[in-house]
């Protein structure tokens, strides 16, 4: 074959593989696909992946302070759940042909991104219920939109994470109502979680249209089915009438009810900050990742004796055979 | 240190009796004990499955889809396998 005869090639490669996603098709690993497609859903599902794993360090850090026994165990469930998705993402980008040793290795060196919203700190026990409740609601909203991702690995991992998130969502709204309906100092809890998790739960689906470059691909290549506004509308419509039916308020002064488009408009939200924090200068950026190194380093030990014990009973097996 | 990571391995649940075993995704382990363990707190937190199977990644022999066409090409002009490629008529019962 010819250099020319092979670009002819690829460009009936991209047509074929396009006109499989237009007919609805879902793309599976071993199928070819656009080097770019490939980069794109590794970096977006490892990114994902990460989210999930670095997610569980703001909640876990209130389990052994759960104001009851039945508090606990929940959200003791909610974290294993939180790393028990990490799995099913990693799992899903690995069929992309990213090795977990390498992902894990960029999550470490600081060089993958992961959803801003944990670098956030949690202040008090109402940020935990708030977290349940508006960022894995923003989470829901963003997943369930990707159940029908055209990558097949992704879409099942994502329709297996929604059967679980609602669990995340409810218990969340149910602590809210808790405090709600508790004493002066427990609404102003309430309230206080609200106003901290309000504007960094919206930012969770990135930026405006406008300003979002790689959005019109991914909505081509049908790995994004809507887009970042469309998917945040959303989430303001179903959750302004929730923070209402809790008694509080929405920390945005130009919300409103908006008869003419049938949504609420919000005001401007803060992107100065939201990019401040991606770009490492978030609260607890740094404390994140020492984390997981930290985690990562202290259970390598763990790993090499597993590894030690699996090589021994192979070997005893070879000896008697 | 040696960093130390573990090999993959593809995991199999079957949900209830009388259902196949079913590809649910994959976990890191040393051994298939190991895998099993993993693979149960994974993928069947919620009672998902009475049933696990685990095997090594490397031990599965998958077709290629590129060759698909050619592969599966055999079964293409035989509709004459499928009952619905017989006309029966409609008065005939039990058919």
């Amino acid at each position: 074959m010819t250099p020319q005869d092979q670009v002819v090639d690829i460009d009936a490669l991209e047509t074929e593989f396009q006109e499989r996603i237009d007919a609805e098709k879902k793309i599976e690993p071993k199928d070819w696909m656009p080097e770019a497609y490939r980069r794109t859903l590794i970096r977006q599902i490892s990114q994902h992946a990460h989210s999930e794993v670095v997610g569980q360090l703001p909640e876990g850090n209130w389990i052994t302070r759960a104001p009851s026994l039945r508090r606990k165990a929940i959200l003791l469930a909610k974290v294993q759940d939180e790393a028990g998705h990490g799995l099913y993402l990693y799992s899903a980008a690995e069929t992309l042909g990213s090795s977990r040793e390498q992902m894990v290795d960029d999550l470490h060196a600081g060089k993958a991104k992961y959803s801003s919203i944990f670098n956030y700190p949690t202040l008090s026990w109402a940020d935990i219920p708030a977290i349940g409740w508006l960022v894995d609601g923003a989470a829901i909203v963003n997943q369930v939109a990707l159940c029908r991702t055209s990558y097949g690995p992704y879409s099942r991992a994502m329709i297996r994470v929604c059967k679980e998130e609602s669990f995340h969502a409810r218990q969340g709204f149910e602590g809210m109502l808790a405090l709600a309906r508790g004493n002066e100092a427990q609404k102003k809890m309430c309230q206080d979680a609200i106003n901290r998790y309000w504007w960094p739960a919206l930012m969770m689906f990135g930026p405006s249209d406008a300003d979002s470059p790689n959005s019109a691909q991914s909505m081509k290549w049908k790995i994004k089915r809507f887009s970042n506004d469309e998917l945040r509308q959303k989430f303001v419509d179903q959750t302004v009438p929730q923070i209402e039916y809790l008694g509080m308020e929405v920390p945005d002064a130009d919300c409103k009810w908006n008869e003419e488009r049938g949504h609420y408009d919000i005001g401007e939200m803060p992107w100065e900050e939201f990019f401040a924090v991606i770009k490492g200068h978030g609260p607890c950026n740094h404390e994140r990742l020492q984390a997981r190194q930290k985690a990562h380093d202290e259970g390598n030990w763990v790993r090499e004796a597993a590894l030690a014990y699996q090589k021994k009973q192979a070997d005893k097996k070879q000896s008697v055979a | 240190m040696v960093d130390q990571y573990l090999p993959l391995w593809e995991v199999f649940v079957r949900s209830k009796r009388g259902m196949d075993h079913k590809h649910c995704g994959s976990v890191h382990a040393a051994d298939a004990e190991q895998a099993l363990q993993y693979a149960r707190d994974v993928y069947t937190r919620r009672s998902e499955g009475n049933s696990i199977w685990v095997v090594e990644a490397k031990h599965i022999v998958a077709s290629q889809p590129d060759d698909q066409e050619a592969f599966f090409e055999p079964a293409d002009d035989k509709v004459y396998r499928h009952a619905t490629f017989y006309d029966v008529p409609a008065d005939v019962k039990h058919m």
